[in-house]
């Protein structure tokens, strides 16, 4: 109970928000556009997760919003031809994952501080990108909407996929030895390798993985689209660490857990529409998210100094 | 020779307690001072008294409320009740900077010095007034620094940066910053942890220069032999409270002074044997040779011994001889650039801890706070942290047997905690050091390589692992114990290997007394090889 406070408080913001939208605007839960909001949001869910992880081994991805574009255009150029999704996702999840083990050997290997790292990645790909697509959006065949279903059988299928990752990758750090160990480098590397562990192979891992998720989340956003922006993406990279960090973890690393991410997108995923819900007026939207991050933060801080003496 | 604090020169120390002042029964007075932290009580009421001129001793099991108490002296902290009186003056708000300007300093086991500055400016630090817009006069800033070292015997550079000075060197810098606040009431917290023997004779002779000017020194160590040559007096706390304080030199009334069993009866409450388990095992096959080894990086080097199956082998040496360097080779952390490993008699190669640990070689390390517990991971989770493999064969942890392991080792080894899930972190630095030798028993190592043991541990603990190291060895594992506790290491060896310049320069039987070991390690000739 006490172990999982930070979760269950943001758990309960959740829940308060979503009473207060029942009374005050019922609209607000009309399954249609509950679910086409909820099918938006579901790539940045897997992303969140897969950035959660990197922040528990102590490190950071900010190079994942380019990445995400790069792999977004990738897929768009394979799914245009013969093999179709299946192809598309394997595009996009093998750049993806050799772009995370870019930074990753880069991290690991050569010991360079993550945040400067892709501080780098992010602005070459980004550039890269522009570079080699001179900004030209690429249609997608009509069989790539929905994987061909119907939309809201569409919809409800990237949001079970969303679901279906978060639930692995839970399952994964609380019931696998290798969640233990992303555990034991984030909260101490060295203690880790006199332990017997590896911390350079797990922290090139999880930036392989965290490629691999984001190559996922590409094709999951592709489908909702007939085009591919090639400037899309952009931002992906801070709202995913923003939703880790709302769901309690730790940015010192070895804290936290992928369920308080899953309550942490909620909760900024819910805020905008409800505050538009809500009649308040749109500028609000940022700020309000931005103190919501600046909350968590504070409470982290705060239990934490009162935990400490 | 005697360079340090030349006492000819009194009036260059500004501040301490001079001879012209009234003559002050007591500096620091401190009276049924109480603090809680949440539910814990950690001061119940004690009273303390510092007089001019005396080293008192504060000795305590870890838990007992030492560090509680320096830190209402310091002003770090405010006690919920009691009083404080400094000089005679009661004082109520006692913050750190009001506690500086008091005359109080504290020195710490692991100076606080900014690492990345010189000497000189670390001490203008200390003792410039805070005026972030005056201009830097460099050349009397370097003057002070140079004539404080003088002072404390020190000849470091004031140019040399602080990264680069070697713990005694940076305690000395603390002290020579302390002599320039003109500090009246110095408190020292376990400064000898990491001191060699002729380093702490130095010390030494600076704290009883420090006393015979008037500072009053409240003085915390674990190494009783140390507080009998040291200390005037010694107050023992236990559980909150002041069992007693006590005269250590012989008293005028001719009552006679505290004998060593008696102060260790006022701290743990009960006796215990400060008698090393004998040892019970019979020596059996060569578990681990080693020959010619060494990484010369670390200046490790022509290293050659062997340890049997059921015996402990103390590594001694002083601090900087290369013995923690060894054990680094021996676990992989920095593989051997030369010389052959065989365990069991099989050649191996031994190139990271990984493949350490798979050769059944375990190493519970020196500095536990920092690399033996993993202070956010759950205690059970420690302890199974090597034994992944062996304890979850399939996919799935398995909490259950974890569980079981974990409440096995905590009752085996005595460990205090409020159960398995408990943080690393939370636990005193006796149970973190235990915590840490679970972790390497789960492997059910062959060869147990121990690095300080138990450095920084209370009394009752120590005995404790000592019996644990003991059982170890009975139990058939080879133990190499490296400590820099002479008696522990004499007493608790089956044989003893000493260690200098990156090299075993001595091999002695154990129970050789520690005036050999001690000079092997110093390079004395003429002692049996």
């Amino acid at each position: 109970m006490k172990r999982h406070f930070h979760e269950l408080s943001v758990a309960g913001t959740l829940v308060l928000l979503l009473l207060v939208l029942a009374v005050l605007a019922p609209g607000f839960f009309e399954p249609q556009p509950l679910l086409s909001r909820l099918a938006t949001a579901a790539p940045r869910l897997v992303v969140a997760c897969g950035v959660a992880l990197v922040i528990l081994t102590r490190q950071i991805d900010i190079s994942i919003g380019s990445l995400f574009g790069v792999c977004s255009v990738a897929a768009g150029l394979v799914a245009t031809g013969p093999t179709g999704i299946p192809g598309a996702l394997a595009t996009s999840m093998l750049v993806g994952a050799v772009g995370g083990a870019v930074n990753g050997t880069l991290v690991a290997g050569l010991g360079l501080p993550s945040i400067v790292v892709t501080l780098a990645t992010m602005v070459t790909l980004r550039e890269g990108l522009r570079l080699w697509r001179q900004g030209v959006f690429i249609n997608l065949p009509d069989a790539m909407q929905w994987f061909g279903l119907p939309m809201m059988r569409g919809q409800a299928v990237v949001c079970l996929i969303a679901v279906g990752v978060l639930v692995a990758l839970a399952l994964m750090t609380r019931h696998l030895a290798a969640g233990r160990y992303l555990y034991a480098v984030g909260s101490d590397a060295e203690a880790a390798r006199l332990a017997g562990l590896r911390p350079r192979l797990t922290t090139f891992l999880v930036f392989v993985g965290m490629g691999a998720l984001v190559g996922a989340a590409a094709v999951m956003n592709l489908v909702q689209s007939p085009q591919v922006d090639p400037s899309t993406g952009r931002g992906l990279e801070l709202e995913a660490i923003a939703a880790a960090v709302v769901g309690g973890v730790a940015v010192s690393g070895g804290r936290g857990s992928l369920w308080g991410v899953f309550a942490g997108f909620l909760l900024l995923s819910c805020i905008n529409p409800a505050l538009t819900y809500l009649g308040v007026k749109p500028y609000w939207d940022k700020a309000s998210q931005g103190a919501i991050i600046l909350l968590a933060v504070v409470a982290d801080g705060w239990r934490r100094r009162r935990g400490g003496t | 020779m005697d360079r340090r604090l030349s006492s000819g020169q009194p009036g260059r120390v500004r501040g301490l307690l001079g001879g012209a002042r009234p003559v002050i029964s007591s500096l620091l007075k401190l009276g049924s001072v109480t603090k809680s932290f949440g539910a814990v009580r950690a001061l119940r009421g004690v009273s303390f008294d510092l007089r001019p001129g005396e080293v008192h001793a504060l000795l305590g099991e870890n838990g007992a409320g030492k560090s509680t108490l320096i830190k209402v002296v310091s002003g770090a902290i405010s006690p919920d009740g009691g009083t404080l009186e400094i000089a005679g003056s009661p004082v109520r708000h006692l913050t750190p900077a009001s506690a500086h300007r008091l005359g109080i300093a504290c020195i710490y086991q692991q100076p606080a010095l900014f690492a990345d500055l010189t000497v000189a400016e670390n001490i203008a630090l200390r003792l410039e007034p805070v005026a972030p817009l005056r201009r830097v006069r460099w050349n009397p800033r370097r003057q002070r620094a140079r004539e404080l070292l003088a002072q404390v015997g020190s000849d470091v550079s004031p140019d040399a940066e602080v990264r680069a000075l070697s713990m005694p060197e940076q305690q000395l810098v603390e002290i020579a910053c302390v002599l320039g606040a003109g500090a009246r009431i110095v408190i020292m917290d376990e400064p000898t942890a990491s001191l060699t023997r002729r380093e702490q004779e130095r010390l030494f002779a600076v704290v009883k220069e420090l006393r015979g000017r008037g500072v009053g020194i409240i003085y915390i160590s674990h190494r009783l032999e140390e507080i009998f040559a040291l200390a005037d007096r010694v107050t023992v706390l236990r559980d909150g409270e002041s069992v007693g304080t006590r005269d250590l030199k012989a008293s005028a009334a001719g009552e006679s002074p505290l004998s060593e069993s008696e102060l260790i009866r006022m701290m743990v409450g009960r006796e215990v044997s400060h008698i090393y388990p004998p040892s019970e095992s019979k020596p059996g096959e060569v578990a681990l040779a080693v020959r010619d080894l060494g990484f010369r990086a670390s200046g490790v080097q022509g290293v050659g011994f062997e340890i049997r199956v059921g015996e402990v082998v103390g590594l001694a040496g002083l601090v900087g001889a290369g013995r923690t360097e060894l054990a680094r080779v021996l676990f992989g952390l920095t593989p051997a650039d030369h010389g052959e490993i065989r365990l069991a008699g099989q050649p191996v190669s031994i190139d990271s801890p990984a493949q350490a640990v798979a050769h059944g070689i375990a190493y519970v390390p020196e500095d536990r706070r920092r690399h033996g517990v993993i202070l956010d991971l759950p205690i059970a989770h420690n302890m199974t942290l090597a034994i992944h493999r062996r304890l979850f064969p399939g996919t799935w942890l398995r909490f259950g047997a974890e569980r079981r392991l974990a409440l096995d080792f905590i009752r085996d080894l005595g460990i205090k905690a409020s159960g398995p899930e408990a943080p690393g972190g939370s636990l005193s630095g006796g149970n973190q050091q235990k915590v840490s030798v679970a972790r390497w028993l789960a492997t059910h190592p062959k060869v147990l390589i121990l690095d300080e043991p138990t450095q920084g541990v209370d009394v009752g603990a120590k005995s404790e692992i000592h019996r644990i190291i003991r059982r170890l060895a009975r139990e058939g594992m080879a133990i190499l114990m490296i400590s820099s506790d002479l008696p522990e290491v004499v007493g608790m060896s089956d044989r003893l290997l000493v260690m200098r310049h990156g090299t075993v320069v001595a091999e002695m039987p154990g129970g050789s007394s520690a005036h050999d070991v001690m000079a092997a390690a110093l390079g004395q000739t003429g002692v049996t090889a």
